[in-house]
């Protein structure tokens, strides 16, 4: 008996019940599509917080000044202020740090912004002309504050979409050129952020970028020329390390420290934090992976649950076959394969099923998912989980197949 | 064709040992038409289980178209009954939700040839006067129309033997006829037959009687041409 006689034995036998295979093809179904669309959550959030970060600029280093402490306690992450403008200087000496390819410092101030009766609350990044492209912010509309903008203390702002949408109802245009307070300090307008629209690590559009030198003399209030970071971007990706290790000699030689445990600094490049995040998304994706593949087995046992049925209602049937010259393996081929069978339609049903929500989940806008991205569908994880299904289909159904084939002919001729 | 020496077959049933056949002697020859004849529990049904290869016996000898069936693996007994033995059963025992010309391929099907089954198939129901019903199931058949499809099934391998368990048993008067006499046509057209009953009526188309009782032949005696012209 060859497989594809089997299986339209299988086929015909099935399709003589069809509600009962119909709800054992439900199981696996849902079983894979868990499957599919769990792991698909799991990558969408992955390539989420990939993307933010990515998003904020690529192939970065972070420099934080070290915790001060006050009487032996730490104080804040990044409370300290032993960066200075020497040192984003000395980053950017090209014949010291060949792998550097620039540095901007960051300050960041509190944005309470005015226009007439309107007002919004914005983060206030201070930094210097550099900024927008280690940032990867692109100017929509105006342009970006210039050195000698930065050196003059200007009072300009460039704003983001949503400091846009709140204070000029949206339009970028009607914003140039106009005078906003921020924290009752009038700035000018000069230009507009090309919206970056992701979310999750923040709303990197609600953002008022402003020279670091104006923000010392009217924002910051008497805290001194402070940097609360500075943003090392190294000359391609595969310099990174190399970068970060010239940042950490310059830094050390500039802070006359000679015990690399005593800096006042620490380093995180971009590629620590994607780890990170990695890790976690990753545990993500196996947590719900793990959950979807219970359903599985669940459905796995209901397979094998109905192919016992099977077996036992088709005793007479499975005698007659012997009789007539039927051998073990062909009574055993014919069960496995109408198994199997029933797990491979609930394994594309599910794939089918599982995939059709992930891409119609994004349209539902659920606060509770926009966190977690748009699911991503890998065909390598449909693929397996249909390889999956159909073992499932084999391994459930090798039990119900051997009794099958292992009937005594006169017996099960005799059964009623 | 049928050697069958000294043969006993023994089961276990609790504490006892049942002997239902007690060194049983038979002998068939090829073109023969036997009726083998007994009350219930008398160990007929046995012998057909042993004769049809189902069945091995716990002592003794049994030679089918000379080939000894003792020590053969369960898938070797699958091999012979498909090649040599077309059973009819009492219960027609046809296969539920597959068309007429379906059951009767099955044998070929397992047998593993391909290319001329439907015709062959064809032919079987062609012989047996059924061509016409070729599609349908079992369901849809009368029952002497099902036993017709049975004996089509039984002979579409040109088996060496037909085996018949009381192929008339669940028959109406007319179709019982109609099976037996298609069944002493075969017969003469050369094939060996066995034929297991109780009905004297169906067993006076045969040209031997074989009458066991517990276990043992009773009785073997060639049926006179009169008797069986009679019929």
């Amino acid at each position: 008996m060859t497989v594809a006689e089997a299986l339209l034995v299988a086929i015909s036998g099935l399709s003589a019940n069809r509600l009962r295979s119909g709800l054992t093809v439900l199981g696996i179904m849902i079983g894979v599509g868990a499957v599919v669309l769990l792991v698909a959550v799991g990558n969408g959030a992955s390539v989420q917080v990939t993307n933010q970060i990515e998003s904020l600029g690529s192939n970065l280093i972070y420099i934080y000044p070290a915790s001060t402490r006050t009487a032996g306690v730490a104080q804040g992450f990044g409370s300290g202020q032993t960066l200075t403008m020497t040192d984003v200087q000395a980053l950017t000496d090209h014949s010291q740090a060949p792998d550097i390819a620039d540095a901007i410092p960051i300050a960041n101030a509190p944005g309470l912004m005015t226009r007439g009766s309107q007002n919004w609350f914005a983060p206030v990044v201070a930094s210097t002309q550099d900024f927008a492209t280690v940032r990867n912010y692109q100017i929509q509309d105006g342009q970006f504050f210039s050195q000698s903008q930065v050196n003059s203390s200007a009072r300009v702002v460039v704003i983001g979409q949503t400091v846009v949408d709140n204070l000029f109802g949206g339009s970028p245009q009607a914003a140039l050129g106009q005078s906003i307070k921020i924290q009752r300090q009038p700035f000018t307008v000069i230009g507009t952020f090309v919206p970056k629209g992701s979310q999750g690590l923040g709303n990197q559009d609600n953002v008022a970028a402003v020279p670091i030198t104006a923000a010392w003399n009217y924002l910051t209030g008497g805290r001194g020329k402070n940097i609360s970071q500075v943003v090392v971007q190294a000359t391609s990706a595969s310099t990174i390390t190399r970068a970060t290790q010239e940042a950490t000699q310059i830094l050390l030689a500039d802070h006359k420290i000679s015990d690399p445990s005593q800096a006042d600094f620490s380093t995180q490049s971009q590629q620590d934090i994607l780890a990170s995040y990695g890790q976690v998304t990753q545990t993500l994706t196996v947590l719900l992976g793990s959950v979807a593949a219970i359903a599985l087995v669940v459905g796995g046992i209901g397979i094998m649950n109905i192919m016992l049925v099977t077996v036992t209602e088709r005793t007479r049937e499975i005698g007659i076959r012997k009789a007539i010259g039927a051998r073990r393996s062909d009574i055993l081929l014919q069960f496995l394969i109408e198994s199997m069978f029933l797990s491979g339609i609930g394994g594309i049903l599910g794939i089918v099923i599982g995939w059709g929500v992930a891409l119609w989940l994004p349209h539902l806008n659920l606060s509770v998912l926009a966190s977690l991205g748009r699911p991503v569908v890998s065909v390598p994880s449909a693929l397996l989980a249909f390889g999956v299904s159909v073992g499932i289909g084999l391994f459930f159904g090798i039990y119900p197949a051997n009794r099958a084939a292992a009937l005594n002919p006169i017996e099960a001729l005799r059964y009623e | 064709m049928i050697e069958i020496e000294a043969v006993t077959r023994s089961y276990r049933m609790g504490l006892f040992e049942v002997n239902a056949l007690r060194r049983v002697d038979l002998h068939v020859e090829a073109g023969e038409f036997v009726a083998i004849m007994g009350p219930s529990g008398s160990g007929k049904s046995t012998l057909m289980n042993i004769i049809g290869c189902l069945d091995v016996p716990s002592t003794g000898r049994y030679v089918l178209d000379g080939i000894d069936v003792h020590d053969l693996s369960g898938d070797q007994l699958a091999l012979i009954r498909n090649r040599k033995i077309g059973f009819v059963f009492q219960s027609f025992n046809l296969i539920p939700r597959a068309s007429a010309l379906h059951n009767v391929e099955m044998p070929l099907v397992y047998a593993g040839r391909g290319e001329d089954r439907r015709v062959r198939a064809l032919a079987a129901l062609e012989s047996v006067g059924l061509a016409d019903r070729a599609r349908h199931q079992p369901n849809e058949l009368s029952g002497g129309q099902q036993q017709r499809v049975a004996l089509a099934r039984a002979l579409v391998t040109e088996p060496a033997l037909l085996l018949a368990d009381e192929p008339t048993g669940n028959l109406d008067t007319e179709s019982s006829l109609d099976i037996i006499r298609l069944i002493a046509r075969l017969n003469d057209g050369g094939r060996t037959v066995v034929l297991i009953t109780h009905e004297e009526e169906v067993a006076r188309f045969a040209k031997r009687v074989v009458r066991l009782r517990d276990g043992l032949v009773v009785s073997d005696d060639p049926q006179p041409r009169r008797v069986r012209e009679g019929a």
